[in-house]
């Protein structure tokens, strides 16, 4: 036995020894970590975002350096004036403190953001005594500078990368700078290149001695693309302009190619308050606004009936169909009654066809076109699918694909839709008749307005709507170049058309006319509610314009939704003939329209619901505001309420 | 005696098992040394092939030298270690050195193997009986002395070592209880720093009660239990009072650190954080040579000597240090076969030795450096840098080979 003591004792403590070394090296996995945490700094460097320019080469978006105040809580001497360092950071000894605290909680051995993104005048008197604040120094970045005071849904903008992302996307790190919204977020791979990557060997003063296994995985920084948009910046401006003081949303689109010409939305804001120390603070206010939404981009994301534009797809899919022709005829007497007790108001009066159907809006010539199209089948069901898939051809109902990260879908009912609102009900035209108006069911947002004018422009086709023009280096997605083709035939889409030419020569819109230029265009009017104090209120109507021009060879397609603007030629119409004027003559011939719309103001309607004081829009320069000097007197036009169906 | 090469008869599995961990260390002193400590790894070069004289000249010595002179070789070491007190280099607070121009002697170094030789020489008397307390007293008064001379130097990691001296002598007759009562004090010493000394206490009482109501009537001794259950008590309180009231902080955060309880990573934790860090980080196959990141960086402190071994880890991974684990556990098993294989006491005894303080060594410093054994300055055998601790253990090992080759002529 006694032989036996030493070698037992020898084995055993050396297994325990190789258990123990396993566990280290093998089970728990948290060292390989910490050793890196330790030994290894990764240092980055951050290229610069590319440019962004519009279709004309005007540059947008371009960048400044800024500065962020870094701190190593450890390394700051008790001692150091702090009231000077205040002084020279323009921060008071409170947020001092509570920076410094924030600082030391993070880690008071690496280094955190002390005060972040200052631009080069804030940081100057502070670069120059710098060297008396040991622990502090500082780290250049580049930061967005906008050339342009608009655009700011276009463009989107620049925040800190969400943790979540950070866990997600193993390009980013805590602290990296990402692109939000707009085009910043769409194309974000692009404009942000890659970072540089450099591995440096520490030793336990955290003093660096040379590269990590000779830069063996060192990576250099790729330069950002600079990107083209499609946007006409005059055309995005003069948008912008005429949106003051209203809410809504402007798509203008080029049908020949899809390229989004103008992507407005209202209220906005300058992007630029989105950059420098008040960014985050900035941030807070408009995403707080709940009521009009400054950061709610209305041309992609409202979804409103569409009302009378949709009548254009209704005569469309009836020629299609061939349960009309264009001599089809229906009297109209203010209206008719499709079932007994039942009646449709109509503004109208006497014989209608197609043409005068189209430019008077008479919604009872459209109802009975509507009634055919579902007769037309055995099955009600059956029939509502045939006509829902016709409408879904034009880009309604769907994501369009288009190259910005926000959108809805719309919607457009089908048999489904039905079988669930009435189950133990055979429904018929008759019940579903207020899509033949687009009234029921049928939801859109501008853009896709947009597009289904751009489509008739096109006399059938479209192409998917992008705001990306030219990246450098590199092709645009090809679904921007594919032809999507709809199951209208063309040859239906002339007297559609005529028709659509009719609405400012005869129709709802003929006091627009803007001399020289043929426009096609159509006025609608959605309905809308808002809870007021707990009570359902019908609010004014939201104005809704739709047009392409010119009439041959069409160049542009746009749709204008102002909310609460009431008739749709009231406000939308003459918006929308700027527009085109603008865009086509590059000048407004008609200037007393032009500062009737910039005098328009609906803030009266919206002071209803609530939303940001104007004090604090003016701090914010929400576009509601600014530019008051082009505005000569700022009053409440009255606006004709004269229904409109 | 023929005309023999030197190098006749000995066990070559020693030798190359020898070479290999020298090597082997010197190559973890050439990485960790690299960055931060330049020369080192030459000087330790110079230690290597200093040795290699040394080596033959062991050899060369008539293996009947050893155990004729061993009384004296102990009287020289503990002349050796009583001179510090007068002629002492004091490095780090520790009066452990000759200083010699440039270099440096640690006599306690040596004075593992003189008290091994000495041990031998004593229990090689076949009149010895270790059942007999006078001869236990005396058999541990060798131990103790030199100890005793060490512990004031302060020097606790050497004086430590010599307590694998009792597992040499119970091998040779000394009773179990020895043996037992150290293990059990062991055992009670980490207990009543885990538990509360109360439960601790609670626990010996209801131990001692089954062990007392188990056996048979006759062998019953109520006095003998109560006697034990007294001092097991009084171990535990005091044990519980020099932890608290005794110890220093630092020495108390040593303990602190292995039982998990919070202390400060970046001052006493530091070491056995940073070491568990680069033994941690190597994984299956380590980062390779010249690639531990730790160890470029510098983190682990004393990583040539103390430390070395957290070099194999990260440098080399698990696979590195099961390597190195099997040479020295091969070392020690082969030691120990040949010294039961030995045709005298005297040998025998020595090998028997120099197994244990090897093993001592190599266990104290590995569970060290893998965070399972307070921090205390015990250098790995072969490996750690430092001239006399690679002599002292090479002439010890050597002493015994010579034995070990010379026992077919001792007829």
């Amino acid at each position: 036995m006694r032989k036996v003591l030493l070698p037992a004792l020898i084995i055993i403590a050396a297994s325990l020894l190789v258990i123990r070394i396993f566990y280290l090296q093998i089970i728990d996995d948290s060292f390989k970590l910490k050793s890196e945490n330790n030994a290894i700094k990764i240092k980055y460097d951050y290229p610069e975002r590319g440019y962004i320019y519009d279709r004309n080469g005007k540059l947008m978006v371009a960048n400044q350096a800024s500065y962020d105040i870094m701190v190593i809580p450890k390394e700051v001497k008790e001692d150091i004036n702090v009231l000077e360092f205040c002084q020279l950071l323009a921060i008071t000894q409170e947020d001092y403190l509570k920076r410094m605290a924030k600082a030391k909680v993070y880690s008071p051995r690496l280094p955190s953001v002390f005060l972040a993104q200052l631009n080069k005048s804030e940081f100057a008197a502070f670069q120059e005594k710098i060297r008396k604040f040991e622990g502090f120094y500082f780290q250049k970045r580049s930061l967005r500078d906008y050339e342009v005071n608009y655009g700011a849904n276009v463009f989107g903008f620049i925040t800190q990368v969400s943790e979540k992302l950070v866990a997600k996307n193993p390009y980013y790190n805590s602290g990296d700078l990402i692109g939000r919204q707009g085009v910043e977020e769409s194309y974000e791979d692009i404009l942000r290149g890659i970072k540089g990557v450099t591995y440096i060997q520490k030793d336990k003063y955290n003093r660096e001695i040379g590269s990590y296994k000779e830069g063996k995985y060192d990576t250099t920084a790729v330069q950002g693309e600079d990107i083209r948009l499609t946007i006409d910046s005059e055309l995005q401006k003069y948008g912008e302009e005429l949106m003051i003081n209203k809410r809504g949303g402007i798509v203008a689109i080029e049908p020949k190619t899809g390229e989004i010409l103008a992507l407005v939305t209202a209220p906005s804001y300058d992007p630029a308050i989105l950059v420098g120390r008040q960014r985050s603070k900035n941030y807070t206010l408009l995403y707080r606004d709940s009521i009009a939404k400054p950061l709610y981009d209305r041309g992609l994301l409202a979804e409103y009936p569409p009302g009378s534009p949709f009548k254009i797809l209704t005569g469309l899919v009836g020629l299609q169909e061939g349960v009309i022709n264009e001599q089809t005829t229906y009297m109209c007497h203010h209206g008719f009654s499709y079932a007994p007790g039942r009646f449709m108001k109509c503004h109208g009066f006497g014989p209608h066809q197609l043409h005068n159907g189209i430019y008077n809006s008479c919604n009872t010539y459209f109802a009975n076109v509507y009634l055919r199209i579902i007769g037309k089948y055995r099955s009600s069901p059956y029939a509502v699918d045939v006509w829902s898939n016709h409408v879904k051809s034009f880009g309604l109902g769907q994501f369009m694909g288009y190259d910005l990260p926000i959108g809805k879908k719309g919607k457009v009912p089908t048999s489904k839709t039905y079988k669930k609102i009435y189950p133990d009900w055979r429904w018929s035209g008759k019940t579903i008749i207020s899509n033949s108006i687009g009234q029921g069911e049928v939801l859109m947002t501008p853009i896709q307005l947009a597009n289904m004018m751009a489509t008739v422009a096109n006399e059938g086709y479209y192409f998917t709507p992008h705001i990306i023009k030219k990246i450098e280096g590199q092709a645009i997605d090809k679904k921007f170049t594919t032809k999507h083709v709809t199951t209208i035939d063309r040859k239906y889409f002339p007297p559609m058309i005529s028709g659509l030419f009719d609405v400012y020569n005869f129709g709802t819109a003929s006091a627009l006319r803007v001399e020289g230029i043929d426009i096609c265009g159509k006025t609608g009017t959605a309905e809308n509610f808002a809870k007021i104090d707990g009570v359902r209120t019908k609010l004014h109507d939201h104005s809704i314009f739709v047009a392409f021009a010119p009439k041959d060879n069409p160049k542009i397609a746009i749709a204008i939704l102002v909310e609460n603007g009431g008739f749709g030629a009231a406000i939308a119409g003459p918006i929308a003939s700027l527009m085109i004027e603008k865009f086509l003559r590059k000048k407004i011939t008609r200037t007393d329209l032009e500062t009737r719309i910039l005098n328009t103001s609906l803030q009266g309607q919206y002071a209803k619901l609530g939303g940001l004081s104007e004090a604090v829009k003016l701090e914010l320069k929400i576009k509601d505001s600014i530019l008051q000097s082009k505005i000569k007197k700022v009053a409440v036009v009255k606006i004709d309420s004269t229904q409109e169906n | 005696m023929k005309n023999q090469s030197i190098t006749n008869n000995i066990d070559w599995t020693c030798v190359i098992i020898y070479i290999l961990l020298v090597l082997l260390g010197w190559i973890n002193i050439y990485s960790s040394s690299l960055s931060s400590m330049e020369g080192t790894s030459d000087k330790q070069l110079i230690f290597i092939i200093l040795a290699i004289p040394l080596i033959f000249i062991v050899l060369y010595v008539d293996g009947k030298f050893y155990e004729k002179y061993a009384t004296i070789i102990f009287g020289v070491a503990l002349l050796s270690l009583l001179g510090l007190f007068a002629f002492g280099k004091t490095i780090a607070g520790q009066r452990c050195w000759y200083g010699i121009g440039s270099f440096t002697l640690q006599p306690s170094e040596f004075a593992k193997a003189a008290t091994a030789l000495a041990l031998a020489k004593y229990l090689s008397d076949p009149q010895i009986n270790l059942k007999d307390v006078n001869r236990q007293i005396q058999a541990l008064a060798i131990v103790f002395l030199p100890v005793m001379l060490i512990l004031p130097q302060p020097d606790p990691g050497s004086a430590l070592i010599y307590s694998i001296f009792i597992i040499v002598l119970y091998r040779e007759g000394l009773p179990a209880w020895y043996v037992w009562t150290g293990f059990i004090t062991i055992l009670l010493f980490v207990l009543t720093l885990v538990l509360q000394p109360q439960y601790v206490i609670l626990i010996a009482l209801a131990v001692i009660a089954i062990v007392h109501f188990k056996s048979r009537l006759g062998d019953r001794n109520l006095v003998m239990s109560g006697i034990l259950l007294v001092v097991i008590s009084g171990f535990v309180l005091s044990v519980n009072y020099v932890f608290t009231h005794v110890f220093k902080q630092h020495h108390r955060d040593r303990f602190n650190i292995l039982l998990g309880k919070s202390v400060d990573m970046k001052g006493i934790g530091y070491n056995t954080n940073q070491s568990e860090i680069a033994i941690g980080s190597g994984g299956w196959f380590g980062k390779g040579f010249l690639e531990g990141t730790q160890t470029k960086g510098g983190f682990v402190p004393e990583q040539h000597t103390d430390y070395i071994f957290t070099t194999v880890g990260e440098e080399w991974g698990f696979l590195g240090s099961l390597f190195v684990i099997g040479l020295f556990v091969g070392l020690f098993l082969r030691v120990i076969y040949l010294a039961e294989r030995q045709k005298t006491k005297f040998s025998r005894v020595y090998g028997y030795a120099v197994a244990g303080i090897l093993f001592i060594h190599f266990f104290v410093n590995i569970a060290m450096v893998a965070g399972v054994f307070p921090t205390i300055g015990v250098p790995l055998p072969f490996f750690s840098y430092g001239g006399s601790g690679l002599w002292g253990f090479t002439i010890l090992l050597f002493i015994f080979i010579k034995m070990d080759a010379n026992k077919v002529n001792e007829w």
